[in-house]
């Protein structure tokens, strides 16, 4: 593990860094004013070159994605996913509070390079102060001709706004926020097509995270070689990491993606240990959809590929939660069921229904009145759910798949032990409940 | 329940939709007043038709002015709901059917503050739990109830994202991190515990 100057983060404590003037004294905009000089395929080369792959939780390279615009479009949108929702994730928030102006210019650039028409911040409504900050430093930028008709003499128009969503996590889904912008429910949409040919209004659209968007004027700065130098191949740049729960440290921290989970818990810089000295009973490393590690696998990298390997679905937003051994199993388990199945949209049956299925077995199971096959069934209706096996609309029911049946089968022997222990005669009375 | 106000909004091409909304839901409720007067002042109107050159479509500065709606009157009302519609062009279902799936938007009065506990994985591993009891308590209200006073409603929702302080609440526009039992009842007091900690932008408010 390398330790290196935060790039991501470098005006972290700043005195009014939220400021246009505070911003552009640490060499803020320049990397637009250069961008500026160039033509929108030379910055899609640059950031293609640079391998910036998206940190929303997909990991898809954004000049990849921005290739896929159709050649002949006339009006092009730019959606900026501030609809951070994935518990426990937090970095974007932290990212749009101390340093408002490296996102706006992100999106400049992005929009720039995509010639975008307009570009719309979707932010959750939850985020109230960051959006009167980010509001603010919008007012100042527009003031200052960086956005609106023809910024600074180039003949290239760009509107940016802010559009607040009202409490849905499914938004933070690329094609259920373009819904939402549009007026409608967050419904996600059946792909193909793919917003980049047929997005908000119907227009070609790119949506692109906030974290993504902040790497843009480091890349544009200081080049696309520079950039893949960052970290291990394949996984470059600078990265933000969240780490929460009962860890000395919680916080969100900027390194290279070759950490491990172990360094993220225990590392000087990062959470210092586990409060207490309590041993890890299990972690979370990417947002719950992306499944859980025991803590016998805190060596897993957290980088794109590696988690993989540990029966993940991906590194996802890079945010740990961990659990502790006092922390009962049937606990995290029902706290994860029902977050996905208050979150599934319902338009897809076996989401809608395999969520709350689960919800109710784990109830049962945290109850106290769990049955051993009821730990086959959550199994297997995990398995029946998803993109993966090409069921489902969008990816939350992958994620709640991922989420419970790493939990129910990397914990099989804890699970078992505490239905063993159950007070006889309570999976009677319960089932008589239910049925 | 809605169906009094639907079949109050039945307009020329839409009515065979809604009609069947109405014999679906409620045949008993008598309709609502026809003349009911408007509810939304001149400036909350200025202020939504202000969004709508942000968007191709008039339709989508639905959202943003159901916030100001909200933020103006506090709910929005089936009155509001269709004045909202008049204005943007658009069937008042649709407005409605806006308010029913985003948990933020409310067609009922709710308190003058809304409490939000967090209760996803992180603030429940570090006593969320607990802090939500003690609100409770405290308040002497249940989830999803407001109190007697008109105060406060409670509410719980997933990860906040400040999950690095967790336990932790929202009261409208203010973050309340690393909550303990013992601070509530002084959280709860304080006058100004939903005023954010940052220069507020106007741009969701209607100044009278
Ligand atoms: C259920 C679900 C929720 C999502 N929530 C978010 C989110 O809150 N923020 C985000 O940036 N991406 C989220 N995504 C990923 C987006 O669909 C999309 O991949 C991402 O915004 C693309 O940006 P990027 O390429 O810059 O990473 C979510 C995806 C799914 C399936
Ligand atoms: S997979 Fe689930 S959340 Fe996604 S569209 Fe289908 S029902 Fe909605
Ligand atoms: S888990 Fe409570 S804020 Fe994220």
């Amino acid at each position: 593990m390398s330790r290196f100057e935060p790039i991501l983060l470098r005006n972290l404590g700043v005195p009014n860094a939220t400021d246009l003037t505070v911003y552009r004294s640490r060499g803020g905009y320049q990397a637009f004013e250069k961008t500026l000089r160039m033509t929108p395929d030379e910055v899609v080369q640059e950031v293609r070159a640079a391998d910036l792959r998206g940190r929303g939780g997909a990991g898809f390279p954004a000049g990849v994605k921005w290739g896929f615009l159709p050649k002949d479009r006339t009006i092009t949108y730019l959606c900026v996913n501030a609809d951070e929702s994935e518990p426990p994730t937090f970095s974007n928030r932290v990212l749009i509070e101390t340093d408002p102006h490296q996102l706006l210019e992100g999106i400049l650039i992005a929009g720039f390079a995509t010639r975008a028409t307009a570009a719309y911040i979707y932010m959750r409504n939850e985020f109230a102060e960051q959006f009167h900050i980010l509001q603010h430093a919008l007012d100042q930028a527009y003031a200052a001709g960086l956005f609106g008709h023809h910024i600074q003499g180039s003949g290239w128009s760009m509107e940016c706004y802010i559009h607040r969503g009202a409490g849905a996590y499914i938004c933070g889904e690329e094609t259920g926020l373009i819904e939402s912008i549009e007026g409608k429910r967050g419904w996600p949409r059946i792909k193909p097509p793919f917003p980049a040919v047929a997005g908000l209004f119907g227009k070609p659209t790119v949506v692109n995270n906030v974290e993504t968007l902040c790497c843009l004027p480091h890349i544009m700065q200081r080049g696309a070689s520079w950039f893949t130098g960052i970290g291990p191949k394949g996984s470059s740049g600078p990265k933000l990491f969240c780490i929460s729960g009962p860890v000395n440290r919680p916080g969100c921290y900027e390194a290279t993606m070759d950490i491990t989970v172990r360094d993220l818990i225990y590392h000087r810089d990062f959470g210092q240990g586990m409060q207490n000295e309590k041993f890890v009973k299990g972690v979370y490393p990417g947002g719950l959809s992306m499944g859980v590690l025991t803590g016998e696998e805190l060596d897993m990298r957290m980088d794109f590929d590696d988690p993989q390997r540990y029966g993940l679905l991906g590194l996802g937003t890079a945010a740990a939660v961990v659990i502790d051994e006092d922390t009962d199993v049937r606990q995290v388990l029902l706290n994860v069921a029902r977050f996905f199945a208050k979150e599934s949209c319902g338009q897809c049956t076996q989401c809608r229904e395999g969520t709350g299925w689960m919800y109710k077995i784990a109830q049962r199971i945290a109850d106290g009145a769990g049955r051993l096959q009821d730990l086959d069934i959550l199994s297997e209706v995990t398995q029946s759910m998803g993109m993966m096996p090409g069921l489902s609309i969008c990816g939350l029911s992958d994620g709640a798949a991922y989420a419970i049946r790493t939990l129910v089968e990397k914990f099989r022997r804890e699970f078992e032990q505490h239905i063993r222990n159950q007070k006889p005669g309570n999976v009677e009375r319960a089932l008589n409940v239910v049925n | 329940m809605y169906g009094r106000y639907i079949l109050e909004w039945v307009t020329p091409g839409l009515e065979y939709n809604l009609k069947v909304v109405w014999n679906a839901i409620d045949r008993i409720s008598p309709p609502l007043e026809a003349t009911a007067s408007p509810v939304l002042s001149q400036a909350v109107r200025e202020k939504i038709r202000s969004f709508i050159s942000r968007y191709e479509t008039q339709r989508a500065a639905l959202l943003p002015a159901l916030h100001v709606v909200q933020n103006a009157l506090g709910h929005i009302s089936p009155q509001a709901m269709k004045e909202i519609a008049g204005l943007l062009e658009i069937a008042p279902s649709k407005v409605l059917d806006l308010i029913g799936f985003y948990t933020h938007l409310s067609d009922q009065p709710k308190g003058r503050k809304t409490i939000v506990v967090c209760r996803s994985i992180s603030c429940r591993l570090m006593g969320g739990q607990t802090i939500l009891e003690t609100i409770k308590q405290e308040l002497g209200i249940d989830e999803h109830q407001t109190t007697p006073d008109g105060r406060y409603t409670l509410m719980t929702e997933e990860c906040l994202a400040a999950c690095e302080h967790g336990p932790c609440m929202l009261i409208d526009e203010r973050m309340h991190k690393l909550v303990q039992p013992e601070d509530v009842r002084r959280i709860l007091n304080d006058p100004n515990n939903d005023k954010p900690q940052v220069p507020v932008s106007g741009l969701y408010m209607v100044t009278d």
